[in-house]
């Protein structure tokens, strides 16, 4: 057993000296690789953590929500449909909803207006009185810090005293918030006193859930239910495609990788075929070629792998996937300031171990295999 | 004492794993930065989506979005916006059969 881990030990120094003589070729590989490994793992990491953070936090939101549709387009609800739905059976309460879209032309970011439940005792905020979110905060300067101004589409300029700022470690689902009272909202926005943007309905047993959405559907025609477990599907699904982006953006590099693999595999350089050569002709064994050959293999992808996992669970859970995040914010101002908390699925790392270790290792072992067992005459020839 | 590269490499290897390992260990015990303050916040404000993406309204609430606001300006227009690039619609809204008319009017 110790002749078989010292035999290797010396292939292993056999390998490494081989592969310093062309240490050029090697270091590029190596931080190809690693930078293949880096991206798909943060890409990997950051989705699975942000999926598994909403479906956390989107757990508790309303179980159903019912919006008006007219032309295919969300539109206004009557404040009559909150009795109707209230007295459907199964429906333990029902609350219209008053939220919208704010475009600031001072800093061209987009807030999201809303109006705090009256049963929500903890934010409950008078005429000229407004909570922001942290995301508001950072870009939009404040007056003396204690007001926000808004400019109304009529002309008119809301001054609002700021009651509370909400916590910067809530931006994730908060950033882009700034509450205001009922009288506020329905001045700003100039709505009538009896409608709503929509409905929230909670609901007693979640079973019945189905049911009480095909009577909402008989009952309030034109109406579309979005109920908490759409939320979570949209959710669950929307950061597939996110990484699915990523990959596509990431093919090119993908595709030169394979053909740097490719041109190994299909034949090595007049250098190691003559090596190759040599080592058979003082009596190497076929066996000792391959072992070395699948020593260097696995000390490139194995290291590249290993440290490119590293480096990116370093990237996403300690640099906040600093590099993700132009990718992520698009063209918007307002972009949450968030810690996500750090997750690793196992069978992701074996599954990207697997489609990137072992493929590598096998292109590079082919070739050797293919040159080791021909005569050393002809190879060296 | 002189190492021989083998040793340079097996205990780099080692090194790497033992980083790895750690690495999981951190997952494990990592803080989840006051989730629950996060979630209570979702309840009360009842809110239904994550504030990732705020530069349109369909990316900024993609659960609550109409089928058709990508494509608001103009039937043959495309959407524009980078996020729009990037979510998917959330199909799984708009596959629900729809009920039969009547069915339901008599109660559970």
């Amino acid at each position: 057993m110790a002749n078989l881990f010292a035999r290797q030990r010396y292939l292993m120094d056999f390998t490494i000296n081989s592969m310093r003589r062309r240490s050029g070729r090697n270091l590029v590989l190596f931080t190809v690789y690693c930078l293949i490994i880096f991206i798909l793992a943060s890409v990997m990491l950051f989705g699975q953590s942000i999926r598994q953070e909403a479906k956390a936090l989107l757990v508790n939101a309303p179980e159903a929500t019912v919006q008006q549709m007219v032309m295919g387009r969300h539109d206004l609800i009557s404040g009559d449909r909150v009795a109707e739905l209230q007295s459907i059976r199964g429906v333990r309460h029902a609350e219209g909803r008053l939220w919208g879209y704010y475009f600031d032309p001072i800093n061209g970011a987009n807030y999201t207006i809303m109006v705090p439940s009256a049963e929500n005792t903890a934010h409950q905020l008078q005429p000229g009185q407004t909570i922001l979110g942290p995301g508001v905060v950072a870009n939009r300067e404040l007056v003396r810090g204690t007001h926000l101004f808004l400019l109304a589409d009529y002309g008119e300029i809301f001054r609002l005293k700021i009651k509370e700022k909400l916590d910067t470690e809530s931006a994730l689902v908060s950033a882009d918030l700034v509450l205001l009272s009922e009288p506020d909202f329905r001045k700003f926005f100039r709505l009538p006193d009896n409608v709503y943007t929509d409905i929230a309905l909670s609901i007693r047993n979640e079973r019945e859930i189905a049911t009480i959405v095909g009577k909402i559907g008989n009952q309030i025609p034109g109406s579309r239910v979005v109920t908490r477990d759409d939320i979570l599907r949209t959710y669950a699904t929307i950061f597939s495609w996110r990484e699915g982006l990523l990959l596509a953006l990431l093919g090119a590099s993908i595709v030169a990788f394979v053909i740097f693999a490719f041109d190994k595999a299909a034949g090595l350089s007049g250098e190691e075929r003559r090596e190759i050569g040599i080592l058979k002709a003082i009596g190497w064994d076929t066996s000792d070629v391959l072992a070395m050959k699948f020593w260097e293999g696995a000390l490139v992808s194995a290291g590249a792998f290993l440290l490119g996992v590293l480096l990116a669970y370093l990237h996403v859970f300690f640099f906040q996937a600093g590099l993700l995040e132009q990718v992520l914010k698009g063209w918007s101002v307002i972009y949450p300031d968030f810690q996500l908390r750090a997750q690793i699925d196992l069978l992701q790392i074996v599954t990207l171990a697997f489609f990137t270790v072992v493929p590598y290792t096998a292109a590079t072992i082919v070739p050797i295999w293919r040159t080791a067992v021909t005569d050393p005459d002809a190879v060296m020839r | 004492m002189r190492f021989r590269p083998s040793d340079i490499a097996i205990a780099g290897m080692l090194a790497l794993s033992a980083a790895l390992v750690a690495m999981f260990l951190h997952a494990t015990f990592s803080s989840d930065y006051n989730l629950t303050k996060r979630a209570d916040l979702v309840r009360q404000l009842g809110l239904s989506d994550l504030a990732l993406f705020t530069e349109a309204r369909y990316t900024r609430h993609p659960s609550q979005a109409d089928l058709h606001s990508a494509f608001q300006d103009h039937p043959m227009s495309f959407d524009y916006f980078p996020s729009g690039s990037l979510i998917a619609p959330p199909i799984q809204n708009f596959s629900r059969p729809a009920p039969p008319i009547g069915a339901d009017e008599t109660g559970e």
